[in-house]
């Protein structure tokens, strides 16, 4: 079948050769697949800063698919099932799992505790291959995958396995009260996202924080946000102080994550050198910026081993961090019911349509952000079969 | 350490002791008295009811057979009941992850390792290609396509940048081996 190879950093193939995936389980379930995307968190791996990324490996955690084949034990999913894919794999039974913490299950993922399973996130998520294929195997199926509800636009439905529950999350652990004003770092997919639903828990500005005027136009479009680019100021934390009175935003959003840009000593330090997992530039501006007793909210991904942070100024100030990957089982009722409703029509954040067999080229121009690309979508050749 | 206290404790343990220490809460002055269910940072993402006390004592599913070299963190007794079979450790670069593994996820050791690991299968992979008759093919792999199409300026500078310095490189060795020779022939 075709699928992504990745053969290094900045490396990918599309490669016509890969063996089709297997049942290894009696919950498994195998999908055929007919949308995927391309994850800014994609790009970390691409970057080759996420360890136990191996060479062979096929990337992809945003994917929707027909089912064709299911394992003896699989009783809600039927062959022919067309579903969207949640990118958290969830056992549905361990003690995280029961209390809907779907991406911190404790039976997805061998090889590192610190992370939960994820499709097509190197050996830390798990070691499990991903949705940028025809193909893909898709362990305890009848937890997460659900049916795509009849009349939802495809693209919707595939933006709904990850980047739109976590833009909402992001804003939720943000604990955004009425009249609150919410700063967004990072304008990309998920930054976007966490924008527009800031509005939704009642926010009473929100400011997006970038460097790409590109994406800064779309935050105030999309998001109907204050955008502001940081290259045009000296230091974007006094920006932000005098923008919210010299008190500090009540809500700051990390959606930038290790690959963020604007000072030079993390870049060396972080993507140059990789004595700590990535850039935090993101993180200390959202640490500085937010008020005395004010809530951070991490949702940008960081590799697991560590980063420079101002963990002084957290306990000076009072401050709650919250993070989680998302947990998109838990969200896609009121995701759902977003879309369906109107209130919310993602697909305007996806600019590109490639055939899988371009993927070199798509990851390219989403890392190098070349012609004003904000989401990549990738179609398979069988996706119509 | 062989002798270390992490190897001497009896597992799964945790419930036992906590059940023991319950079963004498008044003979703990204060016990429970300020316990506030609602102070409790992870909502709404948790939905609380008490399942974390199981801790490892849950209805597990069956388990996937282990028919292929598969890690597992030292932080945890063993596979999960699913795992990932994409490209299992192979050649120097599984040696690597072998030892990297023996570490927790607290260390140094293993993130390092890996990130070793990592470099040395990219080698490793360019070499099973060649063995496989695949030449490198950094114009599509590289997606070098997109930046012509989209970013030739940059795309231009870059490699005449590139160039320059391969040609300079070149012509420092090429003359740091002639005044060798030179000096060899006085």
């Amino acid at each position: 079948m075709l699928a992504m190879n990745f053969r290094g950093p900045f490396q990918i193939r599309a490669d016509r050769n890969r063996p089709e995936p297997e049942i290894k389980h009696p919950m498994d379930a195998i999908v055929r697949v007919t949308r995927s995307l391309i994850c800014g968190s994609d790009l970390h791996l691409y970057h080759g800063l996420v360890p136990d990324t191996r060479v062979g490996m096929t990337f992809g955690h945003e994917f929707t698919g027909i089912v064709e084949a299911v394992g003896s034990e699989v009783k809600k999913l039927k062959v022919g099932d067309h579903v969207l894919v949640p990118f958290n794999i969830a056992c549905g039974s361990c003690p995280h799992c029961k209390q809907e913490l779907f991406g911190n299950c404790h039976e997805a993922n061998a090889e590192a505790t610190a992370v939960g399973g994820f499709f097509g996130y190197a050996h830390t998520g798990g070691g499990y291959d991903g949705g940028q294929a025809e193909y893909v195997r898709v362990p305890y199926a009848d937890v997460s995958p659900t049916v795509i509800p009849e009349g939802m636009d495809p693209e919707n439905a595939v933006l709904l396995t990850d980047v739109v529950p976590t833009g909402y999350q992001a804003a939720e652990q943000g604990g955004i009260q009425k009249g609150d004003t919410v700063v967004v770092f990072g304008a990309g997919p998920v930054g976007l996202l966490a924008a527009r639903f800031a509005w939704f828990f009642g926010a009473g500005r929100v400011i997006v924080i970038d460097e790409l005027e590109y994406r800064l136009e779309f935050a105030r479009k999309f998001a109907f946000a204050e955008a502001y680019n940081f290259r045009e100021m000296d230091d974007p934390v006094v920006f932000l102080k005098k923008a919210t009175d010299y008190f500090g935003a009540d809500v700051c959003i990390d959606a930038v994550g290790c690959d963020a840009t604007g000072s030079a000593f993390q870049n060396i330090t972080g993507k140059g050198l990789l004595l700590q997992a990535g850039n935090a530039t993101a993180f200390h501006w959202a640490v500085n910026s937010v008020k005395k007793g004010g809530i951070v909210s991490i949702i940008g991904v960081y590799g697991p081993p560590w980063n420079l942070v101002p963990l002084g100024s957290i306990m000076n100030k009072g401050l709650t961090i919250r993070g989680n990957q998302a947990s998109v089982k838990r969200l896609l009722p009121k995701m759902i019911d977003h879309i369906m409703s109107g209130r919310i029509n993602p697909k305007e954040i996806i600019t590109h349509r490639f055939p899988l067999e371009e993927i070199p080229d798509a990851y390219r121009m989403f890392s190098k952000k070349l012609d004003n690309i904000i989401k990549p979508l990738l179609i398979p050749p069988r996706a119509n079969a | 350490m062989k002798n270390a206290l992490e190897n001497r404790i009896e597992e799964f343990q945790d419930r036992v002791i906590a059940k023991r220490n319950m079963a004498r809460t008044k003979d703990i002055p204060g016990w429970g008295m300020d316990a506030d269910p609602e102070n409790d940072p992870t909502y709404p993402m948790k939905h609380t009811n008490g399942a974390d006390h199981q801790r490892y004592d849950y209805e597990k599913p069956s388990q996937q057979p282990l028919d292929i070299e598969v890690f597992h963190s030292i932080e945890r007794p063993g596979v999960t009941r699913v795992f990932g079979t994409s490209t299992p450790p192979a050649g120097l670069s599984g040696a690597i992850r072998r030892y990297a593994y023996k570490y927790s996820e607290a260390t140094a050791t293993h993130w390092m390792t890996l990130i070793l690991a990592d470099r040395v299968d990219v080698i490793q992979g360019k070499l099973n290609d060649l063995k496989h008759g695949v030449l490198p093919n950094p114009w599509v792999e590289r997606g070098w396509n997109a930046e012509w199409k989209y970013n030739r300026s940059a795309f231009l500078g870059k490699a005449a940048t590139m160039a320059l310095l391969i040609t300079a490189g070149i012509m420092m060795l090429s003359k740091k081996n002639s005044s060798k020779q030179h000096s060899r022939e006085w």
